[in-house]
Parts: C-alpha cells; sequence; structure tokens
C-alpha cells in the first residue's frame, strides 16, 4: 500500500493504539460488523462464517466460512473485508476454509431475529417452520431451491403471504 | 476468490490429479448441463431449482479445480475452459445431449445417486483438504437428491407419457449410467493411501445395490454394465463437443479478459 504510513497514522490516531499490540478483539469485531452482500439485514458474524482473524503486526489474515460452496457473495464479503479493515493499516488476506463446515446452526439469536424481521423464516426443519409475517404453522414449501443457494421458498395458507426461508444445511 | 488455503500436506499419490479432475469435471459439465434448463423448466419453481443445482455444482467444480490447482499448478479457469474436448475426464453419462425433461431427471438421478456413494467413500479420507471439502458437498447434495427422487417417483407414478418418456430416458442412459465408477489410472495408490475408502468396481457395486430397491419399487429398467468401463471417462462424443462450444464461447470471445 503506497500510501500505506499515512492510513497507518490515522488508524492509530482513530484507534487510540499509538503503535502498541495490534488490536485483535477490535479487529474481530470489524470484520463481524460486516453485513452480507445478499441479506444486509445481518452481518458476517451473526451468520456464523467468521472462522478465523489472525492478527499480527505487519498483516491480518481473516479466515471465511462459505455458507453455500458455490456462494456468488464471497467475492463481495472478501472485498468488503479487505475495506472494512482499512483503518487498521496493514495488509488483508482473506481466504475460505471447509475445515469446519458451516451449518445453519452458526446462525446467532441476533441474527435469526434480524432474518425475522426481514420477512425471511430463520433456518427450521421445514414442519417447524412458521410464517415470519404472521407466525402462522400454515405454511408449504413451493420450492426447497430459492433465489440464492441458501434460501428456500414457502407460502402462508393463513396470510396468503409467499416468503422465503433459510434452508438447514 | 482466493483457493482454500487448507491444504497443509500435499500427498504424493499418484492418482490424486486424476481423482479430483474426473470428480472436477463431473461436477462442471452436470452442472453446466443443468444451467441449460434456466428459462425452459416445465414449471417456474423448476427454473428455479435447475438454476440453483447448477449453482451448488459449479461451485462443487471450482472448489475442486482449485484443490486440483494447487496439486499441479494452473488455475481454476485454465483448467475449466482451456482444454479440448478429449482432454475432460468427466463421466459418459454426462455426454447425453440435453433431451427432454425425463432424460434430465434420470441423468440427475443416476447421477447423483452414483456422486453420493463416490463422497461417502472420499468423507473422512486421509487428506484433510478434500475430506473436508466432500463433507461440506455432502450436506449441498442432500437437497440434490430429496429432488430428484420426488421427481422420479412423480414421473414413474403418473403413468402415460411421463412414464414412458423416463423409462425411454433410463434406457438410453443405462449402458453409460456406471461410468461414474470408471477405474482411475493409479488407483491402488488413492486406497492404500488412505485418500479413497475402496476401489471403483467395489463403489460401483454399492451403487448399484443401493438404488436397486428404488427402480424395483417403481418398476424401472435396471442399468445394464458398462460395455466399455476403461473408455467410461475418456470417450466422449458429438453431445459433449456442442457443450463444449457452449461453455467456452464467452471465453473464447476474449480470451484472458477478466469477468
Amino acid at each position: 500500500m503506497s500510501e500505506g504510513r499515512t492510513h497507518l497514522e490515522i488508524a492509530r490516531a482513530r484507534s487510540g493504539l499509538g503503535g502498541g499490540a495490534p488490536d485483535a478483539g477490535r479487529i474481530r469485531t470489524a470484520v463481524e460488523a460486516i453485513p452480507d452482500p445478499e441479506l444486509p439485514v445481518v452481518t458476517i458474524g451473526d451468520l456464523g462464517m467468521v472462522h478465523r482473524v489472525e492478527v499480527d503486526p505487519g498483516a491480518i489474515r481473516v479466515t471465511i466460512l462459505p455458507t453455500f460452496i458455490g456462494c456468488p457473495a464471497l467475492e463481495l464479503i472478501r472485498d468488503a473485508v479487505v475495506e472494512g479493515l482499512t483503518d487498521f493499516g496493514r495488509p488483508v488476506t482473506v481466504t475460505t476454509s471447509f475445515e469446519t463446515p458451516w451449518t445453519s446452526e452458526r446462525i446467532s439469536a441476533a441474527g435469526r431475529a434480524a432474518l425475522l424481521a426481514a420477512g425471511i423464516a430463520p433456518p427450521a426443519d421445514p414442519d417447524d417452520v412458521r410464517c415470519p409475517y404472521c407466525a402462522s404453522a400454515r405454511v408449504v414449501m413451493d420450492s426447497a431451491f430459492g433465489p440464492t443457494q441458501c434460501r428456500s421458498l414457502f407460502y402462508c395458507r393463513e396470510c396468503r403471504q409467499p416468503f422465503e426461508a433459510m434452508k438447514p444445511v | 476468490m482466493t483457493p482454500p488455503n487448507a491444504v497443509p500436506v500435499t500427498p504424493a499419490v499418484a492418482g490424486l490429479p486424476d481423482l479430483l479432475l474426473s470428480m472436477a469435471d463431473d461436477e462442471f459439465v452436470i452442472g453446466f448441463s443443468d444451467s441449460e434448463w434456466t428459462g425452459i423448466a416445465p414449471l417456474l419453481e423448476e427454473d428455479v431449482a435447475m438454476s440453483s443445482l447448477a449453482q451448488d455444482e459449479l461451485g462443487h467444480a471450482a472448489a475442486l479445480y482449485d484443490l486440483l490447482a494447487e496439486l499441479t499448478g494452473g488455475d481454476r479457469d485454465v483448467l475449466a475452459y482451456d482444454r479440448e474436448p478429449p482432454a475432460y475426464r468427466h463421466a459418459r453419462l454426462l455426454d447425453h445431449a440435453r433431451g427432454d425433461w425425463a432424460m434430465a431427471i434420470a441423468r440427475r438421478y443416476l447421477y447423483e445417486t452414483s456422486d453420493a456413494v463416490r463422497l461417502e467413500a472420499l468423507a473422512g479420507g486421509s487428506w484433510a483438504a478434500l475430506a473436508d471439502l466432500v463433507g461440506k458437498i455432502q450436506r449441498e447434495e442432500r437437497y440434490h437428491g430429496l429432488h430428484v427422487a420426488a421427481w422420479l417417483d412423480r414421473l414413474a407414478h403418473v403413468g402415460g407419457e411421463p412414464r414412458e418418456r423416463l423409462i425411454a430416458a433410463l434406457t438410453a442412459l443405462g449402458p453409460d449410467a456406471g461410468t461414474v465408477f470408471a477405474p482411475i489410472p493409479d488407483e491402488p495408490g488413492l486406497v492404500e493411501s488412505g485418500i479413497l475408502a475402496a476401489r471403483m468396481t467395489e463403489l460401483e457395486a454399492r451403487w448399484r445395490a443401493a438404488i436397486e430397491p428404488t427402480l424395483e419399487r417403481l418398476e424401472l429398467p435396471q442399468p445394464p454394465p458398462v460395455r466399455d468401463p476403461h473408455e467410461g471417462r475418456t470417450k466422449h462424443g458429438e453431445a459433449f463437443d456442442w457443450l463444449h462450444g457452449e461453455f467456452t464461447a464467452v471465453r473464447r470471445s476474449d480470451p484472458g479478459a477478466l469477468w
């Protein structure tokens, strides 16, 4: 980074680090706060996608667990992580790993609540899916496949509203 | 996307590149074939389903090409797009022309059931980079299995023309169905090193035993033995030449461009 020095100074001034030990906790928090590009109501932290954040004085390495292997949003997430960590003034590398498989159980309670508020039923066994609008259990799966790899299509017979649900994986 | 960094030990197992190439090419070719249904499937939900299935399979192919590239050099796009048709190593089961919807279902059924047996034999294998990826792939493939099983039942039970078309499709694909288990060069090394749980002939037997009850219950034809297993991944034919022309068209239109 050509303006690295300036950046570093700005970052230090903002973070109050003054060139001391890198603040791994704050960096991790910054990574986890990045919104998911396809579902901006939740962060990649809420989704449980942040596997590892390794920080040393010369570099930041972030390892992401893809929700789906071919998820096209991964490129956008990588760019967002790099951009979101600019203020820390260190080169950032983002890699993916399948070492621990991402499962829908990794979504936090806050993430599930945010999905529900946005009209997307959080992951559940198809029999346990409830309408995100009226909470009715009178719902049917229209298609296991939806607009993105991680979502299915449902219909609520109570309020006659089509809705999406995150797939349990 | 940056390829996975989890390739800690690169095993010097001779058959490994061939195994990865065969799996990646299978997923790439079935994924591209599935994408051919976008916009022309019999139901709107199936347009969405086939597009989503295609996206999954192409994602699996990309991850497998990445692993192969770690072993042998190159990159996923070069591996996927820059070979001539005879250099592809997918199973001949995937070389039949698109055909009708019954053909799409029959092809998916025979492939998905075979792939499930192969994945099972790789899960928990000795090379973590592949075993981890396989574990993740299996979670996605569960949906593929449910989707195709529901359609197989539907076409078989409804009778009349759909059933006739399904039987015709299974009959046309039958002799090539077992080619997913065509022998891989240096296969014994893969088994001895613990990467693959059993030889392909054994996996083929497991697969036939697994699908037999379903096909029997639905009164559908069992696939006959493969005529020439040693050419099961090398003799592709005209339908693949056409598909290859389709999936390389954009790449060839502006070589080296970044999309």
